[in-house]
């Protein structure tokens, strides 16, 4: 078999050569021309079959033919030149780079183009004549790079990015070399002519260096450690703003009465390290969004119907009482009552049913839905923000920001340790005080200093996002760092079934009735071909193809089953009643087939049987159950009918719990309940039905089979075919945890060394300078390799 | 011996200028992708007919050869 020069996809059915070359499609092949027309032919040759083929729904992007709408997406826009930035998902080698910043080959309207890779976007300045957005947009769906526009990209412009970290880490870092230098020659203070000359303007260019560090790099410490000081908690950030403070003094103290050189050696590298710690820590996926809701899943327009006229209408102006019209595959943005056609639609991403729902005029649709077949119309009923769907974001999970809800295992151990310190330093400088009052002082700041939980503090950072590194080539995409640690604490894990524990594309199917000759399964076939519809396209992938003729006649009833002839031979496919309609077949139905999914079949006006599709259930489903039973308590929560209850239940394990007809909100509360119980949830799912309980849930994995297209807000997303290493990545985290607590061993070792100076009164600023470091570096090693290990073991199960 | 002044301002005008340069390759955003550039160099200049021409042929020869 060979595979498309263009996408490196499988030829299956309908190869197609040009040029030497085979072609899983016309698509590919038209991009392929496209490309090699315009001398961009390189694409091939810097990686092999780079391409996507273009997607086949006409009519997407309709909507940005009214300028209003196109304007609000554009970044920059003046004197016909415009600049807009799109977010492409089907970026991924080389190749797409290549090619997206040579648009300007495609059409000479497009300026310019430049790809930023982690954030699979593209940035094109394009003059506005004759060309536009419509124009840009359709030119990069016709290479198979069709950009992803949702409401969200039209109602918010994109927030200034946070370089901060940068600034901070590289003011410290400039600060610690350059202070570094000037302190060296001190640490071997010889009384030397030269360096008692010039030592007080070394030390007053320390201090200058200095402070950038202290009131800008250190900032964040301070404002944590009052914030949670005011919320009465000792966060580690208390001790380490005590420790920066009392150095910052004690220095400036020393070297203005000339006592001695003070600690800035120290003082920088202590908040050099820290923010090398956060900024290690700080591992964002660019190109995926955690915070996503319903507006980014929503399109940004739809066609509005108007004194019979169609317009693109923005979908926040819609008003109830208006008319809209959804074509195939489009989403329905509003709730809405059913005028003219007929609606098959499909609400698996929004409730959790599995099955497509058919409906006829005078019902009402809710938002979230696609429509499947054919062009329907709408009325409007409610605004996009009071629809059904939409209603959940106003939920209160949704505004809160939880982020101080959760205790780290840091400012855990850091209330002991500061209150142990403090009573320390207060014992030492008390002892000192009646023994050498002169010393007191001294005694009292040097065990502040010294304890300044740098390696405690750089522990969880450094582990933390290793694992998260870890975690995210085996494309488990984590949030930030402290879901690992909630992830250790787990005792409860929820699952969605529709598209979480079920593929999120049916394709068993099972045939019931009278057996269908090779002749009526040709015929079949054949009419299959016709027909556009899901269920057709995958019972048509099942049947044999050779032989199939063209059919002499065929017709498609929508939303209820197509017909096709060919040589007197006559065949039905579609609803029971629209098989049965010419012939009234009295036969009620078998009771399996009710709540499933069948397509019916008669030829010659006799009932031959139907066919069941099934979601199929994701490999390993079993074993993965198997292995969380006994440490977790599983539970199934399904927004769908529980047909498949006797099926799920022999599968699974006894003591799981199912739960099913599960609207959004019920899924919420229900996870609600869960944690006022003291259980630790974790909330695996996909859909938007989901979003309320993964977004209240401890720790909410959002499960995809493709992480670029839309997931709800959650605090981690898994590629599905890591689905059943889920046990792996939570024993790693538990795992990851107790690599942290030895770290803190390990690092309270050194504070004890240190102390041990400290309280004796022979702190001096070298002791204090090697200590400081060696203790952060040996902290980092030793998480760095431990975590490598526990790589490791993920790494050798390669088949999973 | 005053000289030692004007070796550390000059050392200290050194480091800043250095230091300023950070600032502003941080301001372009030269820290926010720091993946692309990585690629892109790596592609040739400018492809005209001719050079991709070239460039098949030699890819051809090798393969050739190859096989």
């Amino acid at each position: 078999m060979s595979t498309c020069f263009h996408c490196g996809d499988a030829c299956t059915t309908d190869t197609i050569h040009f040029q030497d070359k085979a072609f899983c499609c016309n698509g590919c092949k038209t991009v392929y021309e496209i490309l090699n027309e315009n001398d961009l032919s390189y694409y091939y040759d810097l990686e092999q079959n780079p391409g996507t083929s273009p997607s086949r729904i006409e009519h997407k992007f309709d909507f940005l033919q009214n300028p209003e709408i196109a304007n609000k997406l554009l970044d920059f826009n003046e004197d016909g030149i415009q600049v807009i930035e799109l977010y492409i998902p089907s970026i991924h080698c080389s190749s797409c780079i290549w090619v997206l910043e040579h648009l300007g080959k495609l059409h000479p309207a497009i300026k310019a183009a430049q790809v930023n890779f982690p954030k699979k976007k593209v940035r094109i300045t394009f003059s506005e004549e004759n060309f536009g957005v419509y124009k840009l947009v359709r030119l990069l769906s016709n290479i198979g790079y069709e950009p992803y526009i949702s409401l969200e990209d039209t109602t918010q412009k994109q927030r200034k990015v946070d370089r901060s970290l940068i600034y901070k880490l590289g003011i410290a870092g400039f600060a610690f070399g350059n202070i570094m230098f000037l302190s060296f020659p001190e640490y071997f203070e010889v009384n030397e002519f030269w360096l008692e000359r010039f030592k007080h303007i070394f030390r007053w260019l320390m201090f200058a260096f200095s402070l950038p560090v202290v009131f800008y790099s250190a900032k964040d410490y301070f404002i944590s450690a009052i914030k949670g000081l005011r919320s009465k908690i000792l966060n580690i950030d208390v001790p380490i703003a005590i420790g920066i403070t009392v150095l910052f003094i004690r220095s400036t103290f020393e070297i203005a009465l000339d006592i001695g050189t003070g600690f800035f050696d120290s003082l920088t590298g202590l908040v050099f390290f820290l923010l090398l710690g956060k900024f290690f820590q700080q591992k964002t996926y660019a190109f995926l969004s955690f915070e996503r809701d319903y507006k980014s899943y929503f399109p940004v327009a739809v066609t509005h119907l108007k004194g019979g006229r169609e317009k693109q209408t923005p979908v926040s102006e819609l008003q109830p009482g208006d008319r809209i019209l959804i074509r195939n595959e489009e989403l329905i943005p509003v709730d809405g009552i059913l005028m003219k056609g007929d609606a098959l639609i499909d609400y698996s991403f929004v409730t959790g049913e599995a099955d497509p729902v058919a409906k006829v005029s005078g019902d009402k649709l809710f938002a979230g839905g696609r429509q499947q077949s054919g062009i329907i119309e709408l009325e409007v009923i409610k605004s996009v923000e009071q629809s059904y769907l939409t209603q959940l974001w106003s939920n209160e999970v949704f505004q809160q920001k939880n982020t101080c809800r959760f205790e780290t295992l840091t400012d855990g151990i850091s209330k002991y340790f500061t209150v142990t310190i403090l009573l320390i330093a207060l014992a030492a400088g008390t002892f000192w005080f009646f023994y050498d009052p002169s010393m007191a002082l001294n005694v009292f700041t040097a065990v502040l200093i010294i304890a300044c939980p740098c390696a405690i503090a750089l522990a969880a950072p450094f582990t933390l996002g290793n694992l998260l590194r870890i975690f995210g080539r085996h494309k488990l995409y984590l949030k930030n760092s402290s879901i690992i640690e909630q992830m250790a604490q787990l005792n409860t894990i929820v699952f969605d079934k529709t598209g979480t524990l079920t593929k999120a594309q049916k394709n068993v199917i099972t045939y019931e009735g009278t057996a269908l000759s090779e002749e009526e399964q040709k015929l079949l076939a054949g009419t299959l071909r016709a027909s556009n519809h899901p269920l057709s396209r995958s019972l048509y992938e099942l049947l044999k193809k050779n032989g199939i003729s063209t059919l002499d006649e065929y017709s498609e009833t929508v939303g209820h089953g197509i017909e096709g002839s060919y040589q007197n031979r006559h065949i039905r496919a579609g609803s029971h009643a629209f098989v049965s309609e010419s012939f009234g077949n009295n036969d009620t139905l078998t009771n399996g087939s009710i709540n499933r999914t069948t397509v019916h079949i008669s030829t010659q006006d006799q009932y031959k049987g139907y066919y069941t599709f099934y979601n199929d259930y994701r490999e390993g489903v079993e074993q993965l159950f198997s292995s969380l039973d006994p440490q977790y308590k599983l539970i199934v929560l399904s927004g769908d009918n529980d047909s498949e209850k006797e099926h799920l239940e022999s599968l699974l394990p006894e003591q799981t719990r199912f739960y099913f007809n599960q609207k959004p909100e019920n899924k919420l509360t229900f996870i609600t309940s869960l944690q006022q119980q003291g259980k630790k949830v974790m909330m695996i799912g996909d859909g938007l039905n989901d979003a309320g309980a993964l977004a209240q849930s401890d720790v909410g994995i959002a499960l995809s089979e493709n992480v670029n297209v839309f997931s709800p807000a959650c605090d981690g997303i898994l590629d599905a075919d890591r689905f059943r290493q889920i046990p792996e990545f939570l024993s790693l985290s538990q795992k990851g945890v107790r690599v942290i607590k030895y770290a803190f061993l390990f690092s309270l070792l050194y504070n004890l060394i240190g102390l041990g100076f400290a309280i004796t009164g022979y702190l001096k600023p070298v002791v204090a300078a090697i200590l400081m470091p060696l203790s952060s570096i040996s902290i980092v090693v030793f998480t760095t390799v431990f975590t490598y290990f526990l790589g490791k073991k993920l790494n050798s199960h390669p088949d999973c | 011996m005053s000289i030692i002044y004007m070796l550390l301002a000059i050392s200290v005008i050194v480091a800043l200028v250095f230091f300023v340069a950070f600032i502003i390759s941080v301001k372009k955003g030269q820290y926010d992708d720091t993946y692309t550039p990585s690629i892109r160099m790596l592609f040739d200049d400018e492809v005209t007919p001719e050079n991709l021409e070239t460039k098949n042929k030699q890819q051809n020869q090798s393969l050739k050869e190859q096989s």
